[in-house]
């Protein structure tokens, strides 16, 4: 029988604040254990929180980025679950009345555009962490993230494969990182993915039982998970098995979901109104004003490229799926005046020198200034294009200034006719079948000529005048 | 409202709570009573009464974004039961 495929996904996406949700603690990442916790966020009995108003803020940046309707009253609710990473014994999340509800994005998937819808989006606080014990096979708790703001993106059930969650986790990813609500870094968690997925045969109306596999934090696992669980109760329902509606957990090294103890599928969660926090209200110039503040988004960017600075189409969108990318795009663009040049450096050398030096676009080792340095040394023929490639890993290594490097390292272009010519004397006298070669048609004489010269000239000869001075001895 | 022993076991099972068969009898006549008193409030006539989930009419309690010194971890941790230092120590949880 043909399935098809129904996936929603519940993203969480950690804020960008300075301090937690609800107490003055610092929200920093990587610091030695228990060291950003207060009687707040580590539950001791009759300590208050104090909601963060940078929380509802960011929130409603990104309800709005996400084109949702904002909740004028709003209110937090209290979800009771007994487990050591919540020292309080319950979160604080928002249940019937959250802050964003109805929103959309568009997704380019394999050339097709798609929307998918938001149900809703709901700040809440993260849980501390468990870590296995080596030493003594127990387990120990680290608090720090212990209430760091998180907001929940639910999505309607609109995907219907692993490349559509894909594509709209990048899409929630880019949006977020560029109204500044989240660093979005998945390999620290603070971007993460519950993956909602059941099957129904083609033509059917009801949804089938899903299951829910949660904490999905690379886009290659949310794949990854995915296609495993649709093979998976594929063979269910076609060995004629039901689908169990239950949590799971996806292990990465195996390649494998797994079914969570039954125990831990008790939803029971008996949420009722937070009485430690009073309501949300916001008002029309609260909304109007952040709606104001939003800046330019990844869509109207990518647009901007194609019509204005006449990318193709794939370039702009590779270049706007990072925010940190894109602002040097911008930057190094308006430095060299050259954006067509800075994207194609992007599409190639920036790209694969990210993969290889193992470096994050916002945080590259060389600033976008320098690199619009680069170009112009280029546009203004003071180094060949492939001296040029020498510079930019000198760049990388060194963070120096590309006309430093171009000084140091001898590698300024030979413009010099005079000087040119006589290293062409020399090479087409000690190749004198090259000569004999190219009379008789052979035009690949030419370039093994040019070559040779430049190899002699270390690189260094201006290709056109080398050209041009080769010619006019084959062709005398 | 009749308290029956499966309520007591399902919410000694969402509280990882292992009771004894005499824990739970006690518990399921204490939460019985309570549940009784509780009831007491649905005696008042709320006909006219706005629903509401606060009793206050305060709104928009917010702190600014500033960081302020968390506990140290000697403190911290001195309420732990058990610690090695650096973090609460529990029996595993895997
Ligand atoms: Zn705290």
């Amino acid at each position: 029988m043909e399935y098809e495929v129904i996936i929603g996904l519940e993203v969480h996406a950690e804020l960008s604040t300075k301090t937690k949700i609800y107490c003055g603690c610092t929200n920093e990442y990587g610091s030695d254990p228990n060291t950003h916790c207060c009687p707040v966020c580590t539950g001791m009995p009759g300590a208050l929180p104090v909601l963060n108003e940078k929380v509802v803020e960011y929130a409603v940046r990104a309800g709005l980025a996400m084109d949702c309707d904002i909740t004028r009253e709003s209110k937090q609710d209290r979800k009771n679950y007994f487990y050591p990473d919540t020292p309080r014994a319950y979160q604080i999340s928002q249940f019937d009345l959250p802050l964003c509800v109805g929103g959309k994005v568009d997704v380019n998937v394999e050339g097709e555009n798609k929307t998918i819808g938001i149900t809703r989006i709901h700040i809440e606080d993260d849980a501390g962490k468990l870590v296995h014990d080596a030493y003594t096979g127990g387990t120990l708790v680290d608090l720090n993230r212990a209430g760091v703001p998180l907001i929940e993106i639910v999505s309607e059930p609109d995907m219907r494969s692993a490349a559509d969650a894909v594509a709209y986790v990048e899409k929630l990813k880019g949006i977020l990182e560029y109204i500044g609500v989240s660093d979005c870094k998945m390999q620290e968690g603070s971007l993460r993915a519950d993956v909602n997925l059941s099957l129904r045969p083609v033509g059917q109306k009801e949804f089938g039982t899903r299951t829910e596999t949660k904490n999905l934090n690379s886009f290659r696992s949310i794949a990854r998970s995915i296609e495993f669980e649709i093979e998976r109760q594929k063979a269910v329902l076609e060995a004629g098995g039901v689908v169990y509606q239950e949590t799971r957990r996806w292990d990465d090294e195996k390649g494998e979901g797994f079914s969570m103890r039954t125990k831990e599928n008790a939803n029971d969660y008996r949420y009722f109104p937070e009485p430690d926090l009073l309501p949300i209200n916001l008002s029309e110039e609260y909304i109007e004003n952040i709606k104001k503040s939003l800046p330019e988004l990844p869509e109207s960017r990518k647009a901007r490229y194609m019509s204005e600075l006449n990318l193709p189409e794939y370039d702009a969108g590779i270049i706007i799926s990072s925010k940190a990318l894109s602002d040097f795009f911008e930057e190094a663009g308006k430095v060299c005046g050259n954006y067509k040049a800075v994207s194609n450096w992007i599409m190639s050398d920036i790209i694969r020198a990210s993969r290889e030096y193992e470096f994050e676009y916002d945080n590259m080792p060389y600033t976008a200034e320098q690199f619009g340095h680069l170009i112009q040394l280029i546009d203004s023929g003071k180094i060949s294009g492939s001296i040029a490639k020498t510079v930019f890993e000198e760049m990388i290594k060194t963070g120096n200034e590309p006309e430093k490097i171009v000084e140091e390292k001898g590698l300024a272009q030979v413009s010099d006719e005079g000087a040119i010519k006589e290293v062409v004397d020399r090479v087409v006298a000690a190749n004198p079948q090259s000569i004999i070669d190219y009379k008789a048609g052979k035009d690949r004489a030419l370039g093994f000529l040019v070559g040779q010269c430049m190899k002699e000239m270390k690189g260094k000869g201006n290709p056109q005048i080398l050209n041009k001075l080769i010619l006019e001895i084959l062709n005398k | 409202m009749e308290i029956r022993r499966e309520d007591i076991e399902h919410i000694a099972d969402l509280s990882m709570l292992n009771l004894s068969e005499e824990e739970i009898e006690t518990y399921t006549k204490n939460m019985q009573e309570i549940v009784e008193f509780a009831n007491q409030i649905n005696e008042l006539d709320t006909e006219n009464t706005l629903v509401s989930a606060f009793a206050s009419d305060a709104y928009n309690v917010f702190r600014k974004d500033e960081v302020r010194e968390s506990l140290s971890r000697d403190l911290l941790l001195k309420n732990a039961p058990s610690s090695n230092g650096e973090a609460y120590a529990l029996p595993s949880m895997e």
